[in-house]
Parts: structure tokens; sequence; C-alpha cells
């Protein structure tokens, strides 16, 4: 395929491999690099580049993945939707199996009865609302800012159609905070950040300047095994130099000032809120709720959603993981109590979950 | 979630264009996207939706210049 075999040549990949290991040997000390992105998580495992770096780099993985970092209460917000009687749920299938409070999932709700249906994009939505027009159709508003504007474009289009029957559950989050949060746990020491390219497709390099000001290099960095190698290339020579910045080894998936268009039509729908991350906490402005003019579309609004006494399954490490305290097979539920198949959190569920990632490819 | 895959535009209507990957079509919406694109054009595509228009020209050159340093065999 144009624009992926090309990035995994294995001359390329072995060059790579080579300049790494000897940029690596040139550093008298271990560093860490942290990726903020599942798909980076997933290819990283994929291929087997853990296992192929020097032995002083040590990758360890952020909370790149959506529905790992959902938050318990809003796993079981979700569920509590799902369960209206007038209710159609529509939800990307990454987070059917995400368990909400004693293991209950949208997978289980479905099983019990409830209409839940799988979408690729949220624009099936729109048709969703117009061939049930006695149903209230809500879409899970899910993900980072990949995600986040093709939401804000269907309420948009919602709204300029007089489409009432169809409302979001916005548990968007956005990565800036959560970079800036990590940074300030003293917990966590990482050199550099391997930062997520589809999200920077939209940002741009401009969001994440936060980073060089605290000292530590920062490489969007595309999802194929080359892409991977020298990003991790770039931010050691960043480390090396002692000239931090914010570089983009992806150029064919990101321009300097990310997507403005994009951004423009999410800014116009929806504006940060403090949120709620799974293994990080409450993150101020970390999250995006609906702008006065759009409120009629928040399904939080529209429905009145309970409080829960939400818990996380116990013995669950998802936060840790999520913050890269450990690394998953240092959790003891690890591939015996937790399971792709029956997972004990979210991290396990996802392709791009950490736990799960770190199962399928040990 | 977060996957998304460059495409090749093979028809344009309104804010809706097919994309072939890989032998595959899908539907890709316009709204999101900040330049100007026709039938040809590579985009990435992400949720039904095309966000990134790629520069083949800066990929192509940026690809050569790594081939270029790998044949030179500077490490
Ligand atoms: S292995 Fe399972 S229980 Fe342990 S941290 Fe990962 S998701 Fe949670």
């Amino acid at each position: 395929m144009k624009f992926i075999d090309e990035y995994r040549d294995p001359k390329l990949f072995n060059w790579l491999l080579a300049a790494v290991r000897k940029r690596a040997g040139q550093l008298n000390r271990s560093i860490t690099i942290m990726e903020v992105c599942g798909s980076h998580t997933n290819a990283i495992g994929r291929y087997g580049i853990r296992g192929l770096l020097p032995e002083n780099i040590r990758l360890i993985s952020g909370p790149g993945c959506p529905v790992c970092v959902t938050a318990i209460q809003e796993v079981d917000a979700a569920l509590f939707l799902a369960r209206q009687p007038d209710v159609l749920f529509a939800s990307f299938g990454d987070m059917l199996r995400v368990p909400g409070t004693k293991r209950r999932s949208l997978e289980k709700e479905r099983a019990d009865g409830a209409d839940i249906r799988v979408v690729d994009s949220a624009v099936e939505c729109l048709d969703l609302a117009q061939k049930n027009p006695d149903r209230q159709i809500v879409f899970m508003g899910i993900g980072f800012e990949t995600t986040s504007p093709a939401a804000a474009s269907v309420v948009k289009t919602a709204k300029s159609h007089a489409i009432s029957n169809l409302a979001v559950f916005s548990v968007h989050k956005v990565i800036p905070p959560a970079i800036d949060a990590l940074l300030s746990d003293p917990l966590l020491s990482v050199d550099g950040f391997m930062l997520p390219g589809h999200v920077s497709t939209i940002l741009g390099t401009a969001a994440y300047s936060i980073i060089a000001r605290r000292g530590r290099a920062g490489v969007i960095t595309g999802f194929e095994p080359v892409d991977i190698l020298e990003g991790i290339l770039m931010i050691l020579e960043q480390i090396i130099s002692g000239d931090v910045k914010t570089e983009i080894q992806y150029r064919r998936g990101v321009k300097e000032e990310g997507n403005p268009a994009a951004r423009r039509i999410l800014n116009e729908v929806f504006e940060p809120a403090d949120s709620h991350w799974r293994g990080l906490g409450m993150i101020p402005k970390s999250g995006l709720v609906f702008r006065q003019e759009y409120r009629g579309f928040d399904a939080s609004i529209r429905f009145d959603i309970p409080a829960f006494d939400s818990q996380d399954a116990s013995g669950c490490r998802c936060g840790d993981v999520l913050k890269g305290i450990i690394s998953p097979p240092e959790c003891p539920q690890f591939g015996s109590a937790c399971l792709p198949r029956n997972p004990l959190g979210p991290c396990m569920v996802s392709a791009e979950g950490t736990c799960a990632a770190y199962y399928k490819y040990q | 979630m977060c996957i998304a895959f460059p495409g090749k535009i093979v028809s344009i209507d309104d804010n809706r264009a097919v994309i072939d990957i890989e032998g595959t079509r899908r539907d890709a919406f316009l709204d999101l996207i900040d330049e100007e694109v026709t039938i040809g054009d590579y985009v990435i595509c992400h949720a039904g939706f095309a966000i990134h228009k790629v520069d083949e020209e800066l990929a192509r050159e940026k690809l050569a210049l790594l081939r270029e340093l790998t044949d030179h065999e500077v490490y």
C-alpha cells in the first residue's frame, strides 16, 4: 500500500536500528521514552521493537488509548444511557467490552436487551436518526483530537438539518493537558515523548510547547516500523545535543500548523472542561463539553444521569500502566485473572490498550 | 480506534469522497479537510472523514533522503 509499504522496508529499518544503537552507545546513561498513542504501543509490540533496542533505551506506554483512559464513572453513565428504553446507543466497537463497575459492559447490556449498534463513524448516526424517528440516538463520543472533530462536524450537520433525535455523550479527551499532568508527576521520569501521529495531524506542533519548556524531547512519529525507529533516533539526537523541541518525523501525515479547519469546527461545537482520566485523575481542561449553542445535543443534559457509586475492578493496575509506572506483566492479574477475552480492566480490551498489546505480542 | 489510513480519492460528490485503500472502497467526508482535494490525491482518513492531504512531493523527498543516507552508511 502506498505510503505504508515503503516504511516497512527492512533495509531502512536495519540501518535505523544500527543508528539508534550507535547513538545510544554515546549516551552514558539510561533514558526513558514514552509513547502517548495506543497505535504506537500496538506497532512497537507487533514489530518487536522493544526487544531490539539497546538496554539503555526503555520504552514505556502512556495514556494513549481512549477507551483505557475513560473514567469508570463515564463507562457506568454510558451503560445507563444504553439501557434507557427509547435509546438506540451507537458506539465504536472498541468500547463494547470495556468493563464498568461490577464488570458490566455494553456487550452485556446488549445481551440483556439494550439496543446497541457498532458504528465505524459518527456520520452513521445521522442515518440512524433519520431511519429511526421514534428513537433517541445516543452516540458515545470518545477519542482524542483525531476523532472529536468528526463528532463536532456531525453535530453541526444535525443542527443545520434540524435532526432532533440525536445526542452525543461526550467523553472526548484532549492530549496536551494530559502530557502536562504527566510532566508534573514526580514519580514519572521521562526523557522524551514519541508524540501521536494522527492527533498531531489536527493539532500541529504548537500544542506541545510545554514539553520542550520542561526540557524534554518530543517527536511526532508515524506508525510504521521505519517511522518508529526514525522517531526514536530523532529523540536520541535531541537528548544528546540538548536542543529539545517538538519535531515532526511523520511529515507525510502532519503539518507544522496541523489542521486549522478541523480545529475550527471542533472549537465551534465543543469547549474544554475539566475531565477525569482513569489512572491520572482529574486534569484541568482535558475534556470537551458542548458550547451553549449546541447543548441541545448533549446527552448528559438531555437525560437525567444519576450519580453512580462507581468502582474500578479491585486489583487492576491500569492507572499505573497508563502512567508508565509499571509495565503490564508486573500486574499480578496479567494473563491470569485478566485476559483479552475477559478483561478485568480497560487496558486489556482494545487493540490499542497497553496490556492487550503486551499480551498479544509477548 | 485512532487508526487512520492513507487512501486515494477516486470520486468526489459535494462533501463526500470515495477513497480506495488497496482495492477497498470507502466513503470519506471532506468537511474537516483544510485543503482543496481532487481525484487522485492521497488523503489520510479516520473514522469516515478525510483529515489530511498527503503532500506526495514532500513524502518522496524525505524518503529519498533517508535512502541516500542508508546507501552512504553514515552509521
Ligand atoms: S493486566 Fe488487566 S488487571 Fe492488570 S492493569 Fe492491565 S487491565 Fe488492569
